[in-house]
């Protein structure tokens, strides 16, 4: 058996950290919003000619007065990614830069997608994201309201405000894109988060059924080892399932996967050595669950 | 748990094979109409355009108000009420009336069988709104009277661009009302939406009307720019004929003059109004007004009695093209502006649908073999049940037609590595029975029943989050979660049913072989 709990206080104060730190970066850094929730325009262009590089393809959108840009490569050496606010939003814009990179490129270049967000319609997905991520929220704790009592509850809710915390900590900190399918792998991972949470939690609220005179502090870790094995093997499988995306699955589905890759991670962690804590700081005892059977016929 | 009755036994095969056929259905072409269904791709993965159209309906408004104008000095005329200063400022009208009038104007507006201002029941609202603001009267439109104009503006704008759409000739365009002021237009198939694009942008509002230097012209003048941006002309305000009078336009090659031109056909009260204005405007300019821009303006010659004629304008035959097109499906009643883009060319789409399959299968594969290795035969059994529910999971999704798009594979990918773990929830649950319990058949039984709180739990949650994600989430991420939610479904079904059912066999095998798992 594992001694997990024997470093509840020292991941305690870790976590802590991480989610200041996190809290911080996000207040001072922010999110690095992609053209969903921003406004502005994105072409994913192919080369076919090595004089399309990073910095000529720069230099001619630089000249056409379009706001920000950002050229860069996108997973191989013929693709490139450029964004721009389009800040005067220029009804014909893509006729016009196409216009204007004929005129030095000729043809050895092809538009592969052009996705092009309005100020309006950024501004209701953004809202609409915040919305889901709220919603989905209120509902896992309602899910588990009903279902544990309201030290569990808690626990849950603190271990999955960590995941999407700390999560979005790493995006800010590297400045890794906020776009729509990132809010798709949040959602995922308040759902996975929360799975991985439960099945501890039934282990320990039968186990405080089982023994009477076991701590708590003792008894999750013993709910903790139970459930480990497959903890691991799901996790495992998860993982693997996903790095499969992030490695072989085109380069539109990586910031997807990895942020998904990261929940899975904290999710794991967070279902240990935060869940758990909070019930063990609680002073959770089988009283906590005989009362509540009792109040509940 | 363990037992199974032969007529279970023959519905769960019959089910799975069912939906095994049901998802083959993509590879092969079937006679029957019932299996010939198919994955729809989503615009990310087959390439194609995606454009979100708002009207603008300020125009359409300010159209109206001024109709209202004249409509509320004539309807009060005639009931010898005389309205002073009207005027429009901010949507509003604005007029006055003498002091002993103004309870009857106010009657007028607020009576329900009013035929000036309609009164809607179901809303308990009428169209106008009217205010006495001590200075004078101010009209408006009501909530429910903005939203009636609003509606009845996308239903006019969807069925010109349906038509426009269709005249181009894509295939199975989807044109869908979204709000009460947006038009979704999704295109698959196109590369290049340029042009569609140009077609959706022009409002296509004709008009002919003469070319005038008198300043005091009847109906008002206004001065125009050529399409070309560098002549201007003053044109007269009245309109000889308009876009509404073409029955017809299409583009010709005039062989004398050697260029395109439109020709058109006119209705018989265009004809009519036409050979009026022709016969008596010879020798002057009638200009061919486009969306507030002068195409061209030609000099009368002779009178046009025939109802049919032709614009030239130094056309390319693309550009008389679309002009005869936009010309055919008639004028929007409000310009379009496009505020959502998204274009994914065919290659790309392809790439992506090989990405996807990569990762699918290599995913798989690791899935696969560290069950197996984790846990031998019954990683075995876990992955026959694997490759069973992604099966069912393609069959469900074919049978309902749904659409495919790249995040919808992660999410089949993520329901191939998410769907051990029910398995493993009862795995683990049996090898801890097994410690206390040496029947191996109560054991199983008691791994089954003991997990199955934990595995209910555990994807309820997830189901919870691919709900909020599917009314939430916008094309691609809906895909991504229609393929978790439904894979949530067919994991229980292939674990509860499959799974179990071979584990039952072999655990009734095996009864007494120690370590058993």
């Amino acid at each position: 058996m594992i001694a997990f709990n024997k470093y509840y206080n020292h991941f305690n104060l870790l976590s802590s950290v991480l989610i200041v730190v996190s809290l911080l970066l996000l207040i001072f850094k922010g999110l690095n919003f992609g053209i969903d929730f921003k406004g502005g325009t994105l072409i994913e262009l192919r080369a076919s000619d090595s004089k399309i590089n990073v910095s000529s393809l720069r230099d001619r959108f630089n000249q056409m007065d379009l706001g920000d840009i950002s050229v860069k490569k996108f997973g191989n050496d013929t693709d490139f990614l450029v964004k721009f606010e389009n800040k005067d939003n220029r009804k014909n814009i893509i006729e016009e830069i196409k216009a204007n990179l004929d005129k030095s490129f000729g043809n050895n270049y092809d538009f592969r997608r052009v996705e092009n967000v309005g100020p309006k319609v950024s501004a209701e997905l953004l809202k609409s994201g915040v919305i889901a991520i709220s919603l989905s929220l209120a509902l896992m704790l309602i899910y588990i309201w009903i279902r544990f009592e309201w030290q569990f509850s808690l626990g849950a809710i603190l271990a999955l405000f960590h995941d999407v915390i700390v999560t979005l900590g790493v995006f800010s900190l590297f400045s890794l894109e906020i776009n729509l399918s990132i809010i798709a792998a949040v959602l995922t991972i308040v759902g996975y988060s929360m799975n991985d949470t439960v099945v501890i939690f039934d282990r320990v609220r039968e186990n405080l059924r089982k023994y009477s005179d076991i701590k708590i502090f003792e008894l999750t870790n013993i709910s903790i080892n139970e459930t480990l094995s497959r903890t691991i093997i799901t996790s495992a499988t998860t993982l693997l399932a996903l790095l499969a995306i992030y490695f072989f699955g085109g380069e539109i589905l990586k910031g997807f996967s990895l942020a998904m890759i990261l929940g899975v991670v904290f999710g794991t962690y967070s279902s240990i050595y935060i869940a758990n804590t909070v019930l063990v700081r609680l002073r959770v005892s089988q009283k906590t669950v005989l009362r509540e059977e009792e109040d509940k016929k | 748990m363990l037992y199974f009755s032969k007529l279970r036994i023959l519905f769960i095969t019959l089910f799975s094979v069912l939906f095994i056929l049901i998802a083959s259905s993509n590879l092969f072409k079937f006679d029957d109409n019932f299996f010939d269904k198919k994955i729809n791709l989503g615009l990310d993965l087959q390439g194609g355009s995606y454009l979100l159209l708002e009207i603008d309906n300020e125009p359409v408004i300010e159209q109206k108000l001024q109709n209202l104008t004249t409509t509320i000095r004539n309807y009060f005329k005639e009931k010898n009420i005389k309205i002073n200063n009207i005027k429009i400022d901010n949507q509003n009208i604005f007029f006055n009336v003498i002091d002993n009038d103004k309870q009857s104007v106010l009657d007028v507006f607020q009576d329900e069988n009013s035929d000036l201002n309609p009164y809607y029941p179901r809303f308990k609202s009428h169209q106008l709104e009217i205010e006495d603001t001590g200075l004078n009267l101010k009209v408006n439109f009501s909530r429910q009277g903005l939203i009636k104009l609003k509606t009845s503006s996308q239903d006019q704008a969807i069925e010109i661009v349906r038509r426009r759409v269709d005249e181009v000739g894509t295939n199975e365009p989807n044109i869908l009302k979204r709000g009460n002021n947006r038009i979704l237009v999704e295109l698959p198939g196109l590369d290049d939406p340029m042009r569609i694009k140009s077609l959706l942008g022009k409002t296509a509002n004709l008009t002919f009307r003469f070319i005038t230097n008198d300043e005091n012209d009847r109906f008002g003048i206004e001065k125009l720019k050529f399409e070309n941006g560098l002549e201007e002309a003053t044109v007269s305000k009245r309109i000889i004929i308009s876009g509404e009078n073409l029955l017809d336009a299409q583009p010709k090659m005039d062989t004398q003059a050697n260029q395109t031109i439109v020709s058109f056909t006119l209705d018989r009260v265009g004809a009519k109004r036409f050979g009026k204005a022709t016969s008596t405007g010879i020798g002057k300019q009638l200009a061919i007004v486009l969306d507030g821009k002068i195409i061209s303006a030609p000099v009368v010659r002779d009178t046009i009695a025939s109802g049919s004629g032709q614009i030239s304008g130094g056309f390319t035959f693309q550009t008389a093209t679309d002009l005869a097109l936009l010309l055919r499906s008639g004028a929007l009643p409000a310009p379009l502006e496009i505020i959502e883009e998204r274009t994914v060319g065919p290659d790309l789409g392809q790439d992506s649908i090989n990405a996807g399959m990569i990762a699918l299968a290599i995913g798989f594969m690791l899935v696969i073999i560290f069950m197996f290795v984790k846990y031998k035969i019954f990683g075995l059994i876990t992955n026959v049940t694997l490759i069973v529910n992604l099966f069912i999971l393609l069959g469900v999704l074919t049978l309902f037609e749904a659409t495919l798009t790249l995040p919808g594979i992660a999410g089949i990918i993520l329901t191939v590595g998410m769907a051990v773990d029910a398995n493993v929830l009862i795995f683990e649950r049996i090898k801890e029975e097994l410690k206390d319990e040496t029947n191996n058949i109560l054991a199983f039984d008691g791994g089954y029943t003991k997990s199955r709180t934990a595995i209910l739990d555990a994807n309820i949650t997830t189901l919870l989050a691919a709900i909020i994600l599917f009314f939430m989430g916008s094309g691609p991420v809906k895909g991504f979660a229609v393929t978790l939610g439904v894979g949530i479904f067919t994991t229980l079904f292939s674990v509860y049913f499959i799974a179990r059912l071979f584990t039952s066999i072999y655990v009734s095998r095996n009864k007494n072989k120690e370590k058993l798992i």
